[in-house]
């Protein structure tokens, strides 16, 4: 048996392969195959490493070393110089480095170290092989949830942990499933969120990409536990190689007798199928989710009943988010004690963020919860691009808040944020410095509204629009007084009368805007005369 | 029962009660928009928001029950600047050309921006006016003046199942449209005008023929003639400010007359013509076993329907036509020869509470005198418009009769006009042609009041007949697909007769009736009809004097070659795409 000496990872995503990721793999091969050394080093994929915007990444173990904007003309050097020679191609080194390590609690003296949780396996194993999933500890939940914690173990379990759903409403996750687990009527069903349309959000897009299987077996612990024995994954339909890699995954998960009937002769029948949204932001709903399954327009449905009463089909029905689903193995295995170890006491665990705008090294981190921006942006992100300034970011999305410089040292968690009147929402981070305008961003939040408000109800359906009147007035410095008082009052409107949480929370963004960058957005509108 | 207060006033409901009902319980009309009493809540305006201690935000009163112990407030500073506001949006989109709006003073938008209090409109962004949908020939749709309350929807897709409208584009370009936006008249929509009745502003009305009448009014030349459904007579008192369901037919006789009409005649003469027509068709089809059930076709609403969703029953369809079409055929053939009158001057005017009618009367088949059979039909609403433009008051007319000789009427053809009344018209006259003996009790009250699907069975002296009734296309398709179940199953239904109408209530509850109809209405003027039925000298429609002259005279006997050509008539299949005929 040959021993391999090298492995080289090569990070397959939407954005790598757009930079040529199957190019530069193929050179890569070939010029391994071309010097002899096909029985010493192995090419193989992975998922998102977490870094974007830096073209084509690979990494070279044992040695752990990044290289970035690699091209196919690249391979012969790296094969001849690296993997032959041992001397590496310093010009392609990454100089911005994902920090990204195992699960490890310690944070002294390795703060660019990641408590990984969610993207334990993201960007280390192969996506497509189920086999390295099971050797990275994977399917060992669901088996200890069969044979030792039971369907009650399993809701104590993450009830214990403090999982709190993270698509944005930080609902407690366990007693989603008690609702429908208590609920009369069958089939139960559970669907997974992953029409991820937050703006400047695409956590779920690398979690499935680089990690299909752990989704499946969370979806499989939540149907084991409330009692569900079907699971749909609603996906956003731009998501092309997402939705590839997880038909490929419920496929070898078949194939295994890990989906079907009586699975690992539990007596517990469980399948999937994944569907595709057509990219309304409505759609995020999960009631309106659920009437676009059903094959209706998105619309939101009235709550009550909500859908772990009446979901699709009439049915008990949870709706749960990709990252919250993905934590769930992570804590069956592990137990809840463990969990607790992460994060803060109200809000245990880690939060993946997608940072975005103007710093050094976008891209996707986990960190714990109650990290703070300035440790997200500075030490994760390499702080602010081209020696500016931190101006201020929107979290959450656009659906978020923007905050200010004071707002740096604040933990970030769902449920501290909510003091200050900001939200974690997705987990987009966008941020930017002193060249950006305010009224700009809002401009572009506004629009985005109107664009995406299904029209259902009248206060965001007309709301949205005269919002954009507004803001499209003051924007050309034709604003009127009172422009920007009207502008809140029809955003307070929205929120407490809009029929779902897309026109409620239209709010947040203009009353944060004007809370931290007042004098700039009056300064935008001319002084009466 | 929960108790609660509703601004501190104390008031004990049911469970599951919402709000708004509790409101009123307690003495206080909170305003409402979208919302309709016989539709589920959609929630889409906003309007009846209210505050509930100790809950965040606000709650619709139209989709929130009252919870034990709820101190609920109606009318705080934030609620009434909330819900001026949400005014003042649905203004910013909306066509106010009030004045020269078919709704201008029937107006619930109108009429809440008065109650909310609205002074100034200070908005930009008014919506490009969009093209009015003229395409049908029974209803116009002006989307300039939609305000997307979605009853329209709701209506023609859950309650009559016909999925004619659909909600197009989204956020501030949504539009209530049709498939392929390519209009009503392209549609499968069936005509019944459900979407217009329940529409609060002006963006539903009927295609109005007012101006055509008019002109033939005016027309020395023409001799007009007038037939008018049963239902009217129940409804147009309300459009001079009667009680509902007021019964005005010798009224409406001389305000037809005042108006100019050549001869007021009815079509309740009609209805008992159709009564020995369908009558015999169901003893021939009970004696042979053939084609049973067999099932009503009064109602030009459902004969769209079915020939669109189940024409796999034409078979089973009784083939005498509707009141007025039979009207129509005689109006230019035998009233004609009778009177002397050249039928080429005939304009034949039909007052009904149906907009489908229109779209009746169009039909090319609908031609057996040589002629169009009926000329114009006329909406309630729109003769009662008529009526006001010309200055009568119908609370201030006499009671007149109609004319002869197609005039004279009984209790079984008034009764047309509530859902299940064909049904009981029809067994009081078939029982005696089957027994030669009169039926002691007219009154068959198992076919009568307002649940969806009605059964009774009827001894016709040992020979069981099971009928049902559906009223509603929604109820109908109900019933109609347990028959083709029924039928594939064992080639035989448990039913051998039924009468189906296609708007909730019966035709008292038709899409040409007053603006803002609803169920509680509808039972009134049904409740009139009855009342009008057990008032009249004869209820059953073989007693009919002039009915038994238009046969000694003209047509020999119920179902003959005559009668068949003129009184009879024939279906298509209809594709569920655009509604258009289907070849073959």
């Amino acid at each position: 048996m040959n021993l391999v000496r090298n492995h080289v990872l090569i990070s397959i995503d939407a954005g790598t392969i757009m930079a040529g990721a199957k190019g530069v793999e193929k050179a890569l091969v070939d010029e391994i195959n071309k010097q002899g050394l096909s029985g010493e080093i192995a090419v193989l994929e992975t998922g998102s490493i977490g870094a974007t915007g830096q073209g084509v990444v690979i990494v070279v173990y044992p040695e752990g070393l990044y290289y970035a904007n690699v091209n196919p003309e690249d391979a012969k050097e790296i094969v001849e110089e690296h993997l032959l020679k041992g001397r590496p191609v310093k010009r392609l080194i990454m100089t911005e480095m994902p920090r990204q390590q195992v699960i490890r609690k310690e944070k002294t003296g390795l703060l660019k170290e990641q408590a990984r949780i969610v993207l334990k396996n993201s960007g280390i194993i192969n996506p497509e092989n189920i086999d390295e999933y099971i050797a990275a500890g994977g399917y060992e939940a669901i088996e200890r949830a069969f044979t030792e914690l039971k369907p009650e173990g399993v809701i104590r379990e993450v009830k214990e942990s403090g999982l709190v759903g993270r698509g944005g409403a930080a609902f407690t996750t366990a007693m989603k499933w008690e609702f429908a687990s208590r609920a009369p009527g069958q089939p139960k069903y559970i669907i997974c969120n992953a029409d991820e349309g937050e703006p400047g959000t695409f956590k779920d897009r690398l979690i499935l990409e680089g990690d299909p299987h752990k989704l499946i077996e969370g979806m499989m612990l939540a149907a084991y536990a409330f009692g569900g024995s079907k699971g749909f994954i609603y996906i956003r339909g731009e998501y092309a190689l997402s939705i590839e890699r997880l038909e490929k995954a419920i496929q070898q998960a078949r194939e295994y007798g890990i989906l079907g009937d009586n699975i690992l002769e539990s007596g517990f029948n469980f399948d999937l199928a994944v569907m595709k949204g057509a990219g309304a932001y409505v759609c995020g709903e999960e009631t309106a989710l659920i009437e676009s399954l059903e094959g209706k327009r998105g619309h939101p449905r009235n709550k009550p009943p909500y859908p772990v009463t009446e979901g699709l089909w009439g049915k008990p029905t949870v709706v749960n988010n990709v990252e919250t689903l993905a934590n769930v193995p992570e804590i069956v295995r592990h137990g809840a004690a463990w969990y607790r170890g992460y994060g803060t006491d109200k809000c245990p665990g880690t939060k993946v963020y997608t940072i975005i705008g103007n710093v050094a090294t976008p891209g996707l981190i986990e960190a714990e919860m109650g990290t703070t921006l300035r440790d997200i942006i500075y030490d994760y992100a390499g702080g602010i691009k081209a020696g500016k300034h931190f101006k201020g970011a929107l979290v959450g999305g656009a659906a978020g808040a923007f905050l200010g410089p004071e707002m740096l040292d604040v933990q970030m968690d769902f449920i501290n944020l909510k003091e200050y009147a900001a939200v974690l929402g997705s987990g987009a981070i966008l941020v930017m410095d002193e060249r950006t305008d305010i009224v700009d961003m809002l401009q572009s939040v506004l629009h985005f509204f109107k664009h995406e408000s299904c029209g259902h109800c009248v206060p965001c359906r007309l709301g949205t629009k005269q919002l954009v009147e507004i803001i499209d007035r003051i924007a050309l410095g034709k604003g009127k007084t009172g422009d920007i008082e009207k502008m809140v009052k029809i955003s307070e409107v929205m929120r407490d009368t809009s029929f779902c949480p897309l026109g409620q929370s239209l709010n947040l963004p203009i009353s944060s805007s004007l809370k931290y960058f007042k004098d700039e957005v009056y300064g935008r509108v001319p002084a009466t005369v | 029962m929960i108790k609660a207060t509703i601004n501190n006033v104390e008031i004990e409901v049911p469970e599951g009660t919402n709000i708004l009902w509790a409101a009123k319980k307690a003495g206080f009309t909170i305003p409402t928009l979208c919302n309709h009493p016989d539709l589920p809540p959609g929630g889409q305006c906003g309007i009846c928001v209210v505050e509930i201690e100790g809950l965040p935000g606000l709650k619709r009163a139209c989709m929130t029950p009252v919870g034990e112990g709820f101190k609920v407030k109606t009318h705080t500073p934030r609620v009434m600047a909330t819900r001026r506001q949400l005014v003042e949006l649905i203004l910013s989109d909306h066509d106010t050309s009030c004045l020269t709006c078919v709704k201008n003073n029937n107006c619930e938008l109108q009429q809440l921006a008065s109650t909310v209090g609205i002074n100034v409109l200070d908005y930009t962004g008014l919506r490009e006016k969009l093209p009015i949908d003229h395409s049908s020939v029974a209803i116009v749709r002006d989307p300039n003046k939609c305000i997307l309350c979605g009853r329209c929807l709701e209506v023609c897709n859950n309650v009559q199942t016909v999925h004619a409208l659909a909600v197009n584009h989204r956020g501030s370009d949504t539009l209530i449209s049709t498939a392929f936006d390519a209009g009503l008249g392209n549609s499968v929509c069936i005509n019944c005008g459900q979407c217009v009745v329940h529409c609060p502003v002006g963006a539903l009305y009927e295609r109005s023929a007012t101006e055509e009448v008019w002109e033939a009014l005016h027309d020395p030349d023409k001799f007009v003639v007038v037939q008018e459904a049963p239902a009217v007579r129940v409804m147009l008192g309300e459009e001079f400010g009667m009680p509902v369901g007021s019964l005005v037919s010798g009224k409406m006789h001389a305000a037809l007359r005042r108006i100019g009409f050549d001869a007021v005649l009815d079509t309740n003469f009609a209805a008992d013509l159709t009564i020995m027509e369908e009558g015999t068709e169901l003893i021939s089809r009970l004696t042979s076993g053939k084609n049973l059930p067999l099932i009503t076709s009064c109602s030009p609403g459902w004969i769209k329907f079915m020939e669109t969703y189940f024409h796999d029953m034409i078979p089973h369809m009784s083939t005498a036509k509707s009141p007025q079409q039979m009207f129509g055929a005689l109006a230019k053939t035998y009233y004609a020869k009778e009177k002397g009158i050249d039928p080429e001057k005939i304009v034949s005017v039909s007052i009904m509470p149906c907009t489908a009618k229109k779209f009746e009367c169009q039909r090319p088949e609908m031609n057996a005198s040589g002629y169009r059979d009926v000329d114009y039909v006329l909406t309630s609403r729109e003769i009662g418009r008529m009526m006001r433009e010309a200055g009568i008051d119908i609370k201030e007319m006499p009671d007149e009769h109609a004319d002869p000789i197609l005039g004279e009427y009984t209790g079984a053809a008034t009764i047309f006009g509530a859902t299940g009344g064909v049904m009981e018209a029809a067994v009081r006259s078939a029982y005696a042609l089957v027994t030669g003996k009169e039926l002691e009790n007219v009154e068959i009250m198992p076919v009568r009041g307002l649940k969806g699907i009605k059964e009774a069975e009827i001894d016709i002296e040992g020979t069981k007949v099971k009928v049902a009734v559906a009223h509603s296309c929604g109820h109908a398709r109900a019933l109609l697909s347990k028959v083709q179940d029924q039928l594939a199953k064992d080639g035989k239904s448990e039913y051998q007769f039924i009468e189906v109408m296609a708007c909730p209530g019966g035709c008292v509850g038709g899409g040409g009736q007053s603006w803002g109809s609803n169920m509680a209405k509808r039972a009134r003027r049904g409740e009139s009809l009855y009342a009008e039925d057990r008032s009249l000298p004869m209820r059953r429609s073989h007693e009919n004097p002039e009915v038994k002259a238009v046969y000694e005279k003209f047509l020999e006997k119920p179902n003959s070659e005559k009668a068949h050509k003129l009184l009879h008539t024939h279906y298509y299949k209809r594709s569920a795409v655009d509604g258009k005929i289907l070849p073959g």
